[in-house]
């Protein structure tokens, strides 16, 4: 088949599979939840106070549960010789990669937009601030997927890789944060925001163009 | 020489950031040696083993 | 085209040039570094703002250089690795990684210290310091993952992808660490660069650096030439070696 429909197939074929196990998806969406409402907990939970944490408490926990998440990208597949299958198609591995992060991203990173509104309210977000949160999210959850795929590819052989993946992939999230978070913050305060949007959209262009690469190298030596 | 080691009320500081400088040094140049020698015991060990066993093999 | 650079890399070859190159390398490192030590402690002025406490600086500043230099050697080593295939190239990678990883919380340790009379906490988020935590955390991961993939040059290649992944992301981290740390910058300013910089600590400074920099260059050497001789043990040029050396009396 021509590697559009091979891509397209690929795509579905995920995307159905992790359907099947709805329960196996929830987990990083409360995990995100959890986490942001934890916070007002751990401290005094004046508004004013919640609002100004909310950009970085609510990008962290998105990180956190985009690692908790990342498990599952190339695990069964691995473990039941599909990944190795993949490996020995025509169709460059690179772009099979971007199909398989794709799917992961729709059913993990878009998720997490749905519920971002909720947080918001938790947090006392509001207003213009709410707007670009869900944008930073659109622009960085995308990022995350992309950029875990390289972590979880070079762990993938490992028995016990979880915490390892989170020492190797969080040093690589820190622009995402950086600028993410900054960005709510700053139309927080009323100020511009198109840079760091701008920053984002950036990164994510190179991420798309470029990790896959990584990512189809590094698990062609995993399963060496 | 008290006004050196003084460092201008800085000693400690100062004093310790060195310290911590020697011994980053000495720990990395313990780690070759230690590799090192580690490396020509087993393969001296080897060797003689070696020896030892092609003597035998001529009766 | 590439011949002559397989030659050097080829096992016996390296073996010899790098000892070479790690004696010049550890004695440079010594010479220059007690020349360094000495301006630095003895014949360079105090501060006019920071007093003696500028003197941190000299241990400081070249750790901090040096961790970056580690990890561009690193990288550099994964790429040849990778597209050339050279084993050497990989021993050299690994050898580099922990005493890069040394530096870099040197520089943090100093950087803490030399902060604590400055701004009066150990730890501020500025981005030098913040900047050279994350990159501990890359080398520790890159440790990690040497060590937990069992099959030594599977490893090696995980490793050098991961390390290549990393190289292009440091400018990347550094620039987003500047920009965050410049947008939040209260009322305390970081200046640990001065615009210019007079020759009497400009002169420690650099013989500090370059006296590191050979002491890196040898101890990586040394290291990864004990891994080659482990590695190629049955070969016969090794054979010789140690015949040669028990020959000569027990070192």
């Amino acid at each position: 088949m021509s590697l559009a429909r091979a891509w397209g197939a690929l795509l579905r074929r995920d995307v159905l599979l992790a359907l099947r196990q709805r329960g196996q998806l929830a987990n990083p969406l409360l995990f995100f939840v959890m986490v942001v409402a934890l916070f007002p907990l751990g401290m005094n939970p004046d508004p004013v106070l919640l609002r100004s944490i909310a950009p970085g408490v609510i990008w962290v926990g998105a990180l956190l549960a985009a690692l908790l998440a990342l498990e599952s990208m190339f695990r069964s597949d691995f473990d039941d010789g599909a990944l190795e299958q993949m490996l020995l198609t025509p169709y460059p591995l690179p772009l099979l990669v971007l199909a398989k992060v794709a799917a992961h991203w729709l059913v993990t990173g878009l998720p997490l937009l749905l519920v971002a509104p909720l947080l918001a309210l938790l947090l006392n977000l509001e207003g213009e601030a709410v707007v670009i949160l869900l944008t930073s999210l659109v622009l960085g959850t995308p990022l995350l997927s992309l950029i875990g795929a390289i972590g979880v590819a070079l762990t993938v052989g490992l028995r016990r890789g979880g915490v390892l993946l989170s020492l190797l992939v969080l040093p690589l999230y820190v622009p995402v944060l950086i600028f993410a978070a900054g960005a709510v913050g700053n139309a927080q305060a009323g100020m511009a925001v198109t840079g760091q949007l701008a920053f984002l959209g950036a990164l994510l262009a190179l991420a798309v163009a470029l990790a896959p690469l990584a990512t189809a190298a590094a698990l062609r030596i995993s399963l060496d | 020489m008290g006004d050196f080691l003084h460092m201008g009320g800085y000693a400690p500081y100062v004093w310790v950031s060195y310290l911590f400088g020697l011994i980053v040094v000495v720990v990395n140049l313990w780690q070759p040696w230690r590799a090192e020698r580690e490396v020509w015991r087993q393969l001296k060990r080897r060797r003689r083993n070696e020896e030892r066993m092609n003597e035998s093999e001529t009766p | 085209m590439w011949a002559w650079l397989h030659r050097l890399g080829s096992p016996k070859r390296f073996y010899g040039w790098s000892g070479t190159l790690a004696r010049w390398a550890g004695w440079g490192s010594l010479l220059l570094g007690a020349a360094g030590l000495y301006y630095a402690l003895f014949d360079s002025p105090p501060d006019y703002q920071q007093g003696e406490s500028v003197r941190i600086m000299y241990v400081h500043v070249p750790a901090a250089w040096l961790s970056m230099f580690i990890y561009m050697n690193i990288a550099f080593a994964s790429l040849i690795s990778l597209v050339w295939r050279m084993k050497v190239a990989d021993m050299f990678a690994a050898a580099s990684a922990p005493i890069g990883a040394w530096f870099t919380f040197l520089a943090l340790v100093t950087g803490s210290l030399w902060g604590k009379p400055m701004w009066g906490t150990w730890w501020i988020w500025d981005a030098r310091l913040t900047s050279e935590l994350i990159l501990l955390f890359l080398y520790l991961g890159y440790i990690g993952l040497l060590s937990a993939i069992e099959e030594r040059d599977t490893a090696a290649r995980a490793a050098a992808v991961l390390a290549l992944v990393g190289v292009v992301n440091i400018p990347i981290i550094h620039y987003s660490v500047e920009w965050w740390s410049t947008l939040h910058q209260g009322a305390t300013v970081t200046k640990f660069e001065k615009p210019s910089i007079a020759w009497t600590m400009l002169r420690p400074l650099l013989l500090m650096a370059l006296a590191s920099t050979l002491f890196y260059i040898m101890v990586a050497l040394r290291l990864a030439r004990a891994e080659l001789l482990r590695r190629e043990a049955d070969s016969t040029w090794v054979r010789e070696l140690i015949d040669g050396r028990q020959g000569g009396g027990d070192r």
